[in-house]
This record gives structure tokens, sequence and C-alpha cells, in this order.
């Protein structure tokens, strides 16, 4: 059974927003209004963001001035803080590791995205809208089993969504691998942030088979976790900058 | 056939057939705010959460703050009422049908408040298809269910008796729907000593069950928050905290109500001084509790220094929270400032010129005069005016000082007037506590780990539901008491036989002697 993981290299990391923009194009995002955007309510999958975040924490004064960006989907925790506070079991975790969410069965409580410490869960505030060139083009790929909807499906109005690791690409490869008639191998499959990062920062893989380059990464004394002191064993991994 | 105490039917029930303008015109209003906040519902239902101000990371705004503030002032009327029917205190009687149905109604309006919540309300019963027992939200589900389910039980097998003697002494002109009414709730009580001693059982083990039920749901509602990571949450607390809370709040509303019914209705016949001398004393020790618990949970942030909790007791101290904060603090002074200092207050110094309410008034508005000058901006032409930081300073210091002077020199008219000092402090509590309710709610998700820092300002529609659900529950309360006695009659008249058969036992007087005073002490003098 693998247990997909990602390692994104700070090292390498050129913060062009590449995986952000793959990633909108991929899981058909909503697109917001700048006033709501401005309210806090972009939905970002994978969000790119200057840090230090708050001014106490200070990025330094003229001419000594350090700003650092970080690169962030879901963390797809070992331990997700999120699916246990869930009441419906709209959002729960697989055999492989991800953490998935049900967008039929959620009751938009917005309690994972309370109990996330990493932000990384997103509220449909209103009906999803995109400018009509985009709406042709929304992804149709849908994850769906026994009536849940998952995936880039269109996400109803009110309910939570959050980075899938790009799960329809699994379930593509596995599909083809099973057409061809031959046994699906873990790199067949990919997330779009991935394939399109440009300095190549971002590995992805099966942490379970330890040759995998993930693998191999995670065993590197610059590999950390986000915050680590919250026990949540996240299968992300990023490498320290230097 | 039933009967019941001609006075007591003049007061509680002929009123019950009776609806002045004054009735229908509080009807009118709150029915008006209801639709308006009916309106508001629908927009947000068809548009989406986005009408109101919550974001990302604001999750959880004021719906939340109004279902956990519901949630506690609920604790008044059945968990109070439970323990002082158990340890027999007799006073309680005529407040018990008060503090049920406030309960009752605001547990009510408390679940509405999570559907208003819910960004899909239509997949509400999915909580009880597809509920996870492991989630601490359907811990509360379960909790406010079963709170719910029993306050309405105790409401209505202690309603029962009185409805029996309604069916029977219904005026003749009384409309037919409400004698079916009567007849069909009353369930056939004739008031026979079997049917006695049945509810006299059944209030019994009620009133045992529902202080664990009422403490579960209380400490379920603070674990909401406390099960999860985030900063100033993850405590333990937080439980023990929103019981003493949710009594604080309870009995607060619960003098505020009483207040209001003693004006409004016939009440004022049976609620006396007394009553809020009695309730004070619980609220004077909740008040202790409230001030222990808030200055434990704040020490340990400030020990700890942590990096993740302390920014938001910053916050709340000097930053943008503070005004939530402090304004939570200096309301909650002033309640257990008038609860207490007018207990330590002797008799005797009333006679003194300095203690008349004129005094207090004129102090007060020297106070605001001063305040006002000190924090009023200056302009260069005014010479003569506060400029220099030291007269600033000055001028806030007598501010302080004549504030202070205006609460001494109120002491005896609070210390005379025990019922209004009561309501001072309810009001002082209630707002307070809601207060405290958004600095446990706002202050934690507007500073989220790993998203910036945000603030919280609610929109028109959110505050327009919470209007409309405050409407809600007084409508609910006064549609409640034009059916139904705000006294419970047999208890009342229970309480009579009780008082009677404990007047006619004579304890008797020691014997008259007064030795002298040093006598008291061993000092043997000999007098000639």
């Amino acid at each position: 059974m693998p247990r997909w993981a990602m390692m994104i290299d700070l090292d390498k990391c050129v913060a062009c927003q590449g995986c952000s923009i793959a990633c909108r194009q991929e899981n058909s995002t909503p697109v917001v209004s700048p006033q709501q955007a401005a309210l806090g309510r972009a939905i970002r999958w994978n969000d790119v963001f200057p840090l230090p975040l708050n001014e106490p924490e200070g990025a330094g004064k003229y001419p000594n001035v350090r700003v650092r960006y970080m690169t962030r989907p879901c963390m797809h925790c070992s331990n997700p803080p999120c699916i246990k506070v869930c009441p419906v079991q709209a959002t729960y975790v697989d055999e492989e590791g991800l953490v998935r969410v049900n967008y039929n069965r959620c009751i938009g409580c917005r309690f994972c995205a309370i109990a996330c410490p990493y932000g990384v869960r997103y509220f449909n505030w209103e009906q999803p809208s995109w400018n009509p060139q985009m709406a042709q083009r929304l992804n149709p790929d849908t994850v769906s089993e026994n009536g849940s909807l998952e995936g880039p499906a269109v996400r109803p109005k009110g309910v939570v969504e959050k980075c899938t690791f790009c799960i329809h690409r699994l379930h593509k490869a596995r599909r083809k691998a099973n057409l061809e008639g031959r046994p699906f191998r873990a790199d067949e499959y990919v997330p779009a942030c991935v394939e399109t990062c440009l300095a190549k920062a971002r590995f992805f893989g099966d942490l379970a088979d330890p040759d995998s380059t993930v693998s191999q990464l995670a065993h590197s004394s610059r590999a950390f976790r986000l915050e680590e002191e919250a026990g949540t064993y996240p299968n992300v991994i990023y490498l320290r900058e230097g | 056939m039933l009967r019941v105490d001609a006075q007591d039917k003049a007061r509680l029930i002929d009123p019950l057939f009776q609806a002045g303008p004054r009735f229908w015109l509080a009807v009118a209003a709150l029915t008006a705010i209801l639709g308006w906040g009916g309106l508001m519902y629908v927009r947000q239902v068809s548009e989406g959460l986005a009408v109101t101000g919550m974001n990302r990371p604001v999750y959880w705004g004021i719906y939340i703050v109004n279902f956990i503030f519901l949630i506690g002032v609920s604790m008044a009327g059945t968990v109070i009422t439970a323990v002082l029917y158990l340890t027999g205190v007799n006073w309680r009687r005529p407040i018990t049908r008060i503090a049920e149905a406030t309960t009752v109604f605001g547990l009510m309006i408390a679940g509405l408040q999570v559907i208003v919540d819910m960004g899909r309300p239509d997949r509400m019963l999915s909580m009880f298809i597809y509920g996870r027992v492991q989630s601490p939200l359907l811990w509360d589900v379960a909790s406010l269910t079963m709170y719910l389910l029993t306050s309405m039980f105790a409401l209505y097998v202690s309603l029962m008796p009185d409805l029996g003697i309604l069916r029977d002494v219904l005026p003749e002109d009384a409309p037919r729907w409400r004698r079916t009414l009567y007849t069909f709730l009353a369930l056939g009580w004739r008031g026979n000593r079997e049917q006695w001693r049945r509810l006299e059982r059944v209030t019994r083990v009620v009133s045992v069950l529902i202080i664990p039920i009422g403490i579960s749901l209380h400490t379920v509602t603070s674990w909401i928050l406390s099960t999860t990571l985030q900063p100033g949450w993850h405590s333990t607390i937080l439980g023990p905290y929103f019981v003493v809370g949710a009594i604080f709040s309870g009995i607060a509303l619960l003098f505020i109500l009483v207040t209001i019914a003693r004006q409004a209705s016939s009440l004022k016949f049976y609620v006396e001084p007394k009553h809020y001398r009695n309730l004070g004393w619980l609220f004077i020790t909740m008040s202790i509790a409230w001030f222990y618990f808030t200055y434990t949970e704040h020490l340990t942030l400030v020990a700890g220094q942590d990096l993740i909790e302390f920014p938001l007791l910053a916050s709340k101290l000097w930053g943008k929270d503070a005004l939530t904060f402090w304004g939570m603090a200096l309301l909650m002074m002033l309640a257990a400032y008038v609860l207490i200092s007018p207990l330590l207050f002797p008799h005797r110094w009333a006679a003194a010129p300095f203690f008349r309410p004129r005094v207090t008034l004129a102090a007060a508005a020297s106070s605001g005069i001063a305040l006002a000058l000190a924090l009023l901006p200056q302009t260069q032409a005014i010479v003569a005016g506060p400029t220099t930081p030291s007269l600033t300073m000055a001028l806030l210091g007598t501010a302080g000082a004549l504030a202070l002077a205006a609460g001494v020199s109120a002491l005896a008219w609070l210390k005379r007037h025990v019922a209004t000092a009561a309501v001072i402090a309810s009001i002082a509590v209630v707002v307070g506590m809601w207060l405290e309710r958004w600095n446990i709610i706002v202050p934690t998700v507007t500073h989220p780990r790993l998203i910036a820092w945000t603030i919280y300002a609610p929109t028109l529609t959110e505050w327009s539901l919470t209007a409309a659900s405050a409407a809600l529950f007084i409508l609910m309360l006064l549609v409640f008491f034009k059916l139904f006695p705000i006294v419970s009659l047999w208890e009342v008249a229970e309480g009579r036989i009780v008082d009677e058969a404990q007047a006619r036992i004579a304890i008797p007087l020691p014997p008259e002697s007064t030795p002298p005073r040093w006598q008291r002490f061993g000092i043997r003098r000999k007098l000639q």
C-alpha cells in the first residue's frame, strides 16, 4: 500500500507561484472578486505566502530585510486534527494517507477549518463563479464512489474544500494501468503542482517505498515538517533553506 | 373539580384571558424584528455566508458567540431550580416557572444559532444519519438534545397540576380552544393522592438527573473549543470555566426577567426583596468564582510566554481585542462592586450627608466631564485647555477619584434598593458574559498559526439575526406566559402550607438574662 508524500525543497523554490496557478487550473478553484479576496475569502488550495506573517515578528528594516516565501499545499497529515472533529465523516483519511473531503456530505459547520493548524481548508462563502472563458474550461474529472463527490468536481456553495493531491490523477492512472493489464506503478501519478514546478523544487512519490525519491530526501538533514510540535505528522516534508 | 385561592386566581389566572394593548404592541414589535431577521436569513441562505463578516481564518463568528452565550444563560433555570428543590429551599417557589421557561426557550434559540451558522442547513439531518460519535460537535448535539428534553419534561411536569386547575376554574367566556388545550395538556390530572405521590417522585428523579446533564452540556460546549489545537482554547480550564460562567450569566438573566415580569405582571405579589437577597448570595459566589477562573486562565498564558498563545493575550490586554476584554473586566468589576460592597456598608453611616443619590449623580457627572476634558482632542486656540500631559493625567486622576466617590456615595442607596442593585449588576453581567464569549472565540480565530492575523467585524446580517434571536426568545416567553401562569400555582400554595406549619412550631426563647459584658469573657467583678 503506497503512502503518498510530497517533498518541497525551499532552497530551490523561486516563489513563482506556478504551483498555485497550476492547481487553480487543474482543480477548477472558483475565482472571487478583489473585494472578497481582500476580506480573506480567496480560495487557494496551494498557497504561496511571505514569511514572517505578522508585524511583531518583523521582516527587518531596510537594508536588512529578510522575507522568505513559503509554499503550502494540504499537509495530508498522518494524524489529521481536521478529520477527528468532523461530525458527519465528510472528511476522512484513506488507506493511502490522503485526507479527503466529500462535498456531498459536508454540512458546512467549518469545524475542520477551525481545527486545522495549517489553515489549508477553504470554505465556499458564495456560489462559485468563473469568468466566461474559464467557465468553459473547467476540469471535467470527478472522483465519485457510492454517491460521494470529490476531486476537482465543481463544489456547491457552503461546503469546505482543500488540496486533494490531485486524487483524480491517481484514479486515472490506476484505471489506465488496469485497462492496459499491467500493475500500477507509483511514478505514474503526480499532482499538477509537482508537474509544473519550474525550479524542480517539488517531488512526489511513495514514502512506503524506501527507494523512492521522497523516501531518500526525507532522510536529508534538511528535512522538516511544518508545526511539528502539533503532532500531526504531515506527509508534506520540507527541505530547509541551506 | 380543583379549586384555587381566590386571590391567586385574580392575580394569576384572570390576566391570562386579558390581553391589553401593551401586550399586542410588544408582540407586534417583536414579530417585526423577527420578520426582518427572517428576511436576512433568507438572503444569507440564497447568497451564502459571504453576507456575514466571517472569512478565512475567522471561520466562526457571532453566531457561535451567541450559541455559547445562550447555552450559558439556559443553565439558570432548571439546574438552579433543581438544586433549590433538592436542598428544600422554600423561597424558590415563585421563580421556578420563569426559570424553567428561560431554560427551555434559551436552549431552543441556542440550537437555532447552530443551524443559522451552517453552510448547508439543508443537510442538517446528516448529523443524525451519518453522525460520528468521535466528533465533539456530536457530543454537543447529544447533550443539548438531552438537556432540552429533560428541561421540557421538568417544565411540563411542574405545569401539570396548574393545567388541571386552569381546566377547572376557567372563566365562562374563555375561548373554546383554550379549554381544549388545558384539558388535553392536563392529561386527566385530578389531584388525588396517587397523582401527587407520582409527581413528587418524578420531580425528585428529574431534579437529580438534570444537574449532571446540565453540567455536561456546558462542559461539552467548552470541549468543542478545547479539543482543538488552537491557541487559547487548548486548555483544561475551559470546562469548569464554562460551567461557572453559565450559572453566573444564568442568574443574571433570571434577575432581569423576574424584574421585568414584576413590573409587567402580578409576579410583584409573589417575589419580594427576600428573593433577590437570597439568590444574590449565589450570584456573589459565582462572581468570585468567575474572577478566580478568569485570573487563572490568563495567568498561565502570561507565565508561559508561548510563541503562539502570548500574541493572543497581548491582543486582549493592549491590542485589537483590548476594548472587548477591558469592557468585560470593567462590567464584571462593576457587578461585583454593586453586589458585594453594600453588604459591607454599616447601617449607621447611611445618615451621613455624603451617602445621598444626588452626591452620586453630581460626582458621576463631574467624573464624566473630567474624562471628556482629558480625552477630547484640544486645539491650539484654547490656551487654558489641557494640552500638557501632566494636566491630562491630573484630569484622568480626578475623573477616577470622582468615579470612586460616586461609587462610594451610592452605597447607602444600593443597600436600600436590593432589587435595583441586583438588576444593575445583572445587566452588567449579561453584557459582560456575552463579551466574555466573544473574547473566547474571536481573539483565537483571528490569531491562527499559519495565516496572517486579521480582525473580525460582524455585518448587518449577523447583528440582525442576533437581534431576531433575542426577539424570538422574548416573544416565546411572552406568548408562553399568556397561556400559562407565570407563578406555579400549586407550588406557591404548597409553600404557604409549609410556612404555616413551620410558623406553628414554637421554639422556646432562651431564658431572659443579659450578663454584663465582662462576664462573657469570664471576668468576675464584685458588685456592691
